[in-house]
């Protein structure tokens, strides 16, 4: 800021020069001139009235000719500086407007707000660095959760975008490039409060430059980095940045649970983006051959999963030198219907599309379906503006590189828990994943998302329940999941995790005992989940779901009903 | 030779100059202090503080200060001077003019800071 303001005053010294110098020869100029009085006496004009003259003169307010009425010599010298004032005001205010508009000094203005409100921040936040498709569902959805997020952008009208966005809370944002490390260091990256910083721009250079930024200026931050080059993910993994995605291999990973596990894909589907999920179906695949559309990065990491369970790929890439080294493929694009038939569609029983073009995507499928209406589908969604038309295609799965990369961005810096959960849970069988997704679906009948929480068994949390555990009293996770206004009734949530000194134990019994820093993940409504904090919180609430009584609080109630 | 630091030496000496042409004489004596020299001095004054505008060195920012002291004193000076002839019916009289004087001695002194700091940044400079 002080370089903005010695900026102004420097440009405003020649305007303010030339008013004052007007202003002392006018007034000036009017003391020495000779008037008249109201006799008709000779008379000087004073230093007071001479100043008030010229003050409404010069801003042409004109109030008249005071005290006297003038003489012709005094009108003359008033006419020659009405202009002349006039023409100066309109200097000065010109050089005002002009300054304004600078565009070096909105560039400070602009910088300087966004440093003062990231300064401002006296809560964890993340740097969002990139406001493209998922940085903006990153943002979404960290904003839904009341955790403060400062984006830096590149371009202006992603930064747009994001002031016209629907937000409550105020987002600071920079429109500059992420890879200047003095744009990181204005958006708080050395802050203490900065919980970590988050690489999603389109160049992986850039993501690798913000990595190894961060890590220097500040090691405790966490630092997540999109990138989708193996040598990039190499060599930012080289330097300790803590979580890397690569779209790619993440989505290929998801189709290869999706195929195997399908309701363990379901289960991780909905605890990850948390969609009104009853409208999800565990999809079963039968074994056999697939088609691949596009050779790509994307192609090639599905290639790679497939080629790991022994499952038959065709491949169709319009590229030879692509596909080369491949034992079976056909050349052609596979919207049409020949090179489909060519790569025997009708005999497979699943097909990929994943070029890099949307609508060629879209075609490729509904062309395989006219040919062979059971196919299993896999889709690739590039645009988010596309959305709509993948929604309506019927397509089993769709795979959107920004929905892949936000929601497991979102799962690691809003919900840790749900990781370590979905890592345990991969471990358990198909039936127990489907007999938890019934559960979960019976949550909420409305078509609600659930809420996902973590709670911290520390004082800050849960007040009553250290205080109980202060007094050595035994609490058990079923109270918390009683209803503290009536317990005969449970709360509409599931315990999934419990994360102790004794290890993390996945879905808890009632039966378990809590201890002091102990941490729990829960899924379940809105509703239950402020009713479980009073439970937390209250000694009262906590007291009566335990004991199923309250003992009387007040002196006079432990006289009267003391037994 | 830096034109503007001429042109701020010039300004503040003639500044300081003209403050003691019109503080020179009897204190309580009106004909000893004549309201155009107020009016220079208050004038050059002025320009000094606007030449000093956005000069980031700290030496800057302290010849800022000292002028501003000098215009507060100066234009207090001629307030007073207004008030008592045109605003309260006392008219000129020998204490009001010896405030008016010992107002301007205020910003003399402001101005004589001015010209010392000035004295030093000069020597300072090693060219």
């Amino acid at each position: 800021m002080n370089m903005v303001l010695f900026l102004i005053l420097r440009r405003m010294r020649a305007p303010l020069l030339a008013l004052s110098l007007v202003y002392s020869v006018a007034t000036l100029g009017l003391t020495i001139i000779p008037g008249m009085d109201d006799q008709g006496n000779p008379w000087h004009m004073d230093f007071f009235h001479a100043f008030y003259f010229v003050s409404f003169m010069g801003t042409t307010i004109g109030f008249g000719e005071i005290p006297y009425p003038f003489t012709d010599a005094q009108r003359l010298w008033a006419l020659v500086f009405i202009y002349i004032t006039v023409a100066t005001w309109i200097y000065a205010i010109g050089t005002v407007l002009s300054l304004l508009q600078n565009e070096t000094l909105r560039r400070a203005g602009t910088e300087y707000q966004f440093r003062q409100s990231v300064r401002s921040l006296r809560e964890p936040f993340f740097v969002i660095c990139g406001y493209g498709d998922s940085g903006g569902r990153l943002v979404d959805s960290l904003e839904r959760r009341n955790i403060h997020a400062v984006v830096v952008e590149i371009r202006q009208e992603r930064i747009d975008a994001l002031i016209l966005g629907d937000y409550t809370m105020q987002i600071p944002r920079l429109c500059g490039d992420a890879s200047d490390p003095q744009n990181l260091i204005l958006a708080g990256i050395e802050s203490p409060f900065c919980a970590g910083v988050v690489a999603l721009t389109d160049q992986n250079q850039v993501n690798l430059h913000i990595a190894i930024t961060s890590r220097v200026l500040n090691p405790d931050a966490k630092v997540i980095c999109r990138a989708e080059a193996h040598y990039i993910e190499a060599n930012m993994a080289s330097f300790g940045t803590d979580c890397i995605i690569d779209p790619f291999d993440t989505f290929a990973q998801r189709l290869s649970l999706a195929l195997d596990n399908p309701c363990l894909f379901l289960l991780d589907s909905m605890l990850r983006d948390n969609p009104g999920w009853s409208t999800l179906e565990a999809a079963n695949v039968a074994e056999g051959r697939w088609v691949l559309c596009g050779y790509g990065r994307l192609g090639e990491a599905i290639h790679k999963i497939f080629a790991k369970k022994g499952v038959d790929v065709t491949v169709v890439e319009p590229y030879l030198d692509r596909v080369g080294g491949l034992a079976n493929y056909v050349i052609g694009l596979g919207t049409e219907a020949h090179t489909l038939n060519e790569a025997n569609i009708a005999g497979a029983v699943g097909v990929v599309a994943g070029t890099d073009n949307d609508s060629n995507n879209l075609s490729i499928i509904v062309t395989a379906k006219e040919i062979n209406p059971d196919l299993f589908t896999v889709v690739r969604q590039s645009n988010h503006f596309n959305r709509r038309l993948f929604e309506k295609a019927e397509v089993n799965i769709v795979m959107a590189s920004s929905t892949v990369v936000a929601s497991k961005i979102k799962t690691l810096l809003v919900n840790p828990m749900v990781d370590d959960f979905l890592s345990l849970a991969h471990a358990q069988s198909e039936e127990w994943a489907d007999a938890l997704n019934h559960r979960l679906n019976d949550l909420t009948p409305d078509d609600r998302p659930p809420v996902i929480w973590e709670l911290s068994i520390i004082e800050q949390d849960a007040h009553a329940l250290v205080t109980a555990l202060d007094r050595e009293l035994s609490i058990k996770l079923q109270y918390l999941l009683a209803d503290h206004t009536d317990r005969s009734n449970e709360l509409s949530t599931i315990a999934l995790l419990h994360d102790s000194n004794d290890g993390s134990f996945i879905l808890p019994s009632g039966e378990t005992t809590l201890e002091w820093g102990d941490r729990l993940l829960f899924v379940g409504t809105g509703q239950s989940r402020s009713m479980m904090a009073w439970t937390l919180q209250n000694e009262t609430a906590l007291e009566y779901v335990m004991n199923g009584t309250v003992a009387p609080q007040s002196t006079l109630g432990k006289l009267l009903f003391a037994n | 030779m830096n034109p503007e630091k001429v042109l701020y030496a010039f300004t503040i000496v003639l500044a300081m100059t003209l403050n003691f042409g019109f503080f020179f004489g009897e204190i309580n004596e009106p004909s000893h202090h004549h309201v155009y020299e107020l009016y220079a001095a208050i004038f050059v004054n002025i320009v000094a503080t606007i030449l000093k505008f956005g000069d980031r060195t700290q030496i800057g920012a302290v010849l800022l200060a000292s002028s501003l002291v000098s215009i507060i004193q100066l234009v207090g000076a001629a307030v007073v001077w207004g008030i008592a002839m045109y605003v309260s019916d006392t008219g000129m009289t020998d204490s009001i003019m010896a405030s008016i004087v010992s107002l301007s001695g205020g910003a003399l002194l402001a101005n004589l800071v001015s010209v010392v700091l000035l004295v030093i940044e000069t020597v300072t400079l090693k060219r």
